[in-house]
């Protein structure tokens, strides 16, 4: 997270930062172990959609507004308290597609109930089958893991091939729509594989232009990863926290974890991949936030970069603590769970090294 | 660090300046003439030398050298922020790199805080004219991590000091011009109470510079013995027996690195060489579709973005005050980490053609070579281990490591056979 936030950001973070602690304390997410309340979770995510979560990636006009003028900045400083807090709720997939809704100007009343936090939308990362049939679409598919398809009334469905992307909003209870909850390592979040079976949704369907939707769809891919960077790296930054009291906490042979230089120099490198994940998920943020020449390759570094390194820090966090590490009864599990998740989400690491590598080939093409 | 304000150009026109000046007066980048530790012939290296101060003097002509130093040394009293846009213009183009670390930061930078005012007023300008560079004398082949245990002694003679010892691992020293020297001034008081710093020219009667020959041929670092050399009290830099306090300045300086405000360093842009050369080496290697080297070539990439994105957080922390000084700790680390497993990509990436290789191989050639070298950014300039303990006992809070050596006179020491 930016280590200067201006006092409007830090009012922000802060309000977040209570409403999580007190409706999401580690204690209660321990106690739910991974089975939230669907009516208790809707009721949590409405509040803090009152607190502005969803806002930060619409346009004012389309009833939106960011709090510093960088809205995705702004939001990465809410995804890191989630992070920091293994907090639930559909952050990712209702920024993203709030910010589809507000750029397209498509389905302004659905954008309304995103605002508002009373719907929640999922949004699918691959492709499915979309053909024309009159004036209809009909898709056929699937896709997994999806966020939140078990909790949203909408689904943000990208499709076609490559050279001609297609993205529809179709409702979530439409005939041949599959929503099978899947089992996730995250105690709070909930991933789903999605089923289309000749759903059949209208022209007014359509988010963007048909056929058109390749440039939008790299920009919510864009947004996912850095708000999942962003995410990851509150959720380092509390694993590694608690580790660093316990390493000053906990003795042995007479002396401190922390005055053992084998430990010294595991928790030197922790500390240099934590500030090193801080800083590409701000300058990611940064560039996908202005539409920057740049965002592409920025955003699948900060995702390579966190989601390796990220694991990494959390399994040496474990190692520092112990056996206690590998436990239920200790909440450090909460943090790398979410880590864990999010790591694989979006495309994996490797994929986005094999990303960056296309595009350093492609500038030594052109220059 | 800044002029006063009504005089200071605001960062955009200056960029604007100093790019449309850039464009006109630079070449592009030329890394045969970069500072490297290559093994080149010796022509070769003063030819890079030459470059660099004809570059440094051009780039003083222009107001574009020693943006944050003050006016009345040769400066142009900017900010860091001037500093930050001149580096980014300047991705791509050739830049005077053997005047940066250690000519201007660390060694100008001490000069700056620490110097009398004869000293800053005679060798700042003259070194962003491009007619002094400094190295620094700082390890002795008795340790280079225990910087406070140097044994090259300074004895007072009037109004002069006689210095005898050995220095080691001074980059360049037989082409460079002045040095930076940490001596001890009494033997008697605890290590750190005893040193003193001192400027002088490398090239005089009683300092002989040896260069030393590296695992890749290179041939950049050197030892010099020092018999008798006779330095003017003028030259002192900082208190007598003060010259920790200076010394600790130089190695905060040192890992700022080129995130030093004081350092001109273009920024790996897009089309930096480094990420080109990769893509250079899978080609001539054979492997540019291979899945496997392309994931390394995005490997290498990320880890320059990262170590770029870092540098700006670490310095702008500084700056602000969110981080305190010693946070460059946190940069090196990942800046020597970012080294190390750069040049095993490389190594990699060229498959066999870092066992054997021959002229036609183009960018696949000498990798093998090049990788023998691979510890040393962990190792020159204080080690990774250094670096991880600064960073776990500074930043960290994390106890100290036990030594033997606090609070006793140096000559009680126990110390090792020296070399």
């Amino acid at each position: 997270m930016l280590l200067d936030l201006i006092p409007d950001q830090e009012f922000f973070r802060d309000t977040t930062a209570k409403f999580l602690e007190d409706q999401v304390p580690a204690r209660l997410l321990q106690q739910m172990a991974g089975t939230i309340p669907a009516d208790w979770e809707a009721g949590y995510w409405r509040r803090g959609a009152e607190l502005g979560w969803t806002s930060l990636l619409v346009s004012e006009e389309a009833g939106g507004g960011s709090v510093s003028g960088q809205g995705l900045a702004d939001l990465c400083v809410i995804a890191h308290e989630f992070g920091r807090h293994a907090a639930p709720g559909p952050l990712l997939p209702a920024n993203v597609v709030a910010a589809a809704l507000s750029d397209t100007g498509a389905h302004r009343a659905v954008l309304e109930e995103l605002l508002a936090g009373t719907a929640a939308a999922a949004w699918t990362s691959s492709a499915v089958d979309i053909r024309a049939d009159g004036s209809d679409l009909v898709l056929n598919g699937a896709a997994r893991p999806v966020e939140a398809a078990d909790q949203a009334r909408y689904l943000l469905v990208t499709g076609g091939t490559d050279g001609a992307l297609t993205q529809v909003l179709v409702p979530a209870d439409a005939p041949g729509v599959t929503v099978t909850p899947l089992r996730t390592a995250d105690y709070s979040r909930h991933y789903s594989a999605v089923g289309f079976s000749d759903v059949r949704v209208a022209a007014e369907s359509v988010v963007g232009t048909p056929g058109r939707a390749a440039e939008q769809a790299e920009r919510q891919l864009q947004l996912a990863l850095v708000i999942a960077a962003a995410e990851t790296v509150g959720a380092m930054q509390a694993g590694f926290d608690m580790t660093l009291a316990w390493a000053f906490d906990r003795y042995s042979f007479g002396r401190p974890l922390a005055s053992y230089q084998a430990l010294k120099h595991r928790f030197a490198d922790m500390k240099t991949w934590l500030e090193a994940s801080h800083a590409i998920t701000d300058a990611a943020a940064a560039a996908v936030g202005k539409h920057s020449e740049r965002s592409a390759e920025l955003a699948s570094a900060a995702k390579a970069y966190v989601g390796q390194y990220g694991p990494e820090l959390m399994q040496d966090c474990v190692q520092m603590h112990g056996g206690i590490g590998l436990t239920r009864e200790h909440d450090l599990h909460l943090y790398l769970r979410r880590v864990t998740t999010n790591a694989m989400l979006y495309g994996t690491p490797a994929d986005h090294r094999l990303r960056i590598a296309d595009l350093v080939e492609q500038r030594g093409e052109l220059s | 660090m800044t002029g006063t304000a009504d005089d200071v150009e605001d960062v955009e026109s200056f960029r604007l300046r100093a790019r449309e000046w850039i464009r006109a007066n630079l070449s592009p980048a030329s890394p045969e003439n970069e500072s490297g530790l290559r093994a080149v012939p010796a022509e070769v290296e003063l030819a890079g030398v030459a470059h660099d101060r004809a570059v440094q003097r051009k780039l003083h002509e222009a107001g574009l050298n020693g943006l944050v130093i003050p006016r009345e040394y040769g400066g142009q009293g900017l900010s860091p922020a001037h500093q930050r846009a001149l580096n980014e213009e300047l991705s791509g183009y050739e830049w005077p790199s053997r005047f940066q670390v250690p000519t201007i930061s660390p060694c100008g930078a001490v000069l700056l805080e620490f110097g009398s005012q004869e000293l800053k007023q005679r060798h700042i300008p003259a070194i962003l004219r491009g007619e002094e560079i400094f190295m620094q004398f700082m390890s002795e082949p008795s340790g280079g991590s225990d910087l406070a245990g140097v044994l090259t002694t300074a004895v007072r003679d009037g109004d002069e000091w006689v210095l005898n010892g050995s220095k080691v691992w001074t980059t360049g020293a037989w082409w460079a011009d002045w040095a930076i020297c940490l001596a001890r001034t009494d033997w008697d008081v605890p290590k750190h109470q005893g040193l003193t710093v001192f400027a002088l020219p490398i090239h005089q009667p009683g300092i002989e510079v040896r260069q030393i020959e590296m695992l890749n041929g290179a041939r950049d670092f050197c030892q010099e013995y020092l018999t008798d050399v006779r330095v003017p009290d003028s030259h002192r830099i900082g208190e007598v027996n003060g010259g920790w306090t200076v010394a600790t300045r130089l190695l905060f300086h040192e890992r700022m690195m080129h995130n030093s405000p004081y350092v001109t360093s273009p920024v790996s842009g897009p089309r930096a060489t480094g990420e080109s050369a990769l893509v250079q080496v899978a080609r001539d290697a054979g492997r540019l579709s291979d899945p496997i080297a392309r994931n390394l070539i995005g490997e290498a990439r990320m880890l320059d973005l990262v170590t770029d994105a870092l540098q700006r957080r670490v310095a702008g922390g500084v700056r602000s005050g969110a981080l305190t000084a010693d946070s460059a700790a946190v940069g090196r680390v990942l800046l020597i980490s970012k080294s190390l497993r750069a040049t095993q990509i490389r190594y990699e990436i060229a498959g066999d053609y870092a066992a054997a290789w021959g002229t036609g191989d183009g960018a696949a050639a000498g990798i093998g070579e090049g990788f023998l070298m691979r510890q040393g950014s962990a190792i020159g300039g204080g080690t990774i281990e250094m670096a991880r303990n600064v960073l776990a006992e500074r930043v960290l809070g994390m106890p100290r490591e036990q030594t033997a050596d606090r609070g006793i006179p140096f000559r009680d020491v126990p110390r090792g056979a020296t070399r």
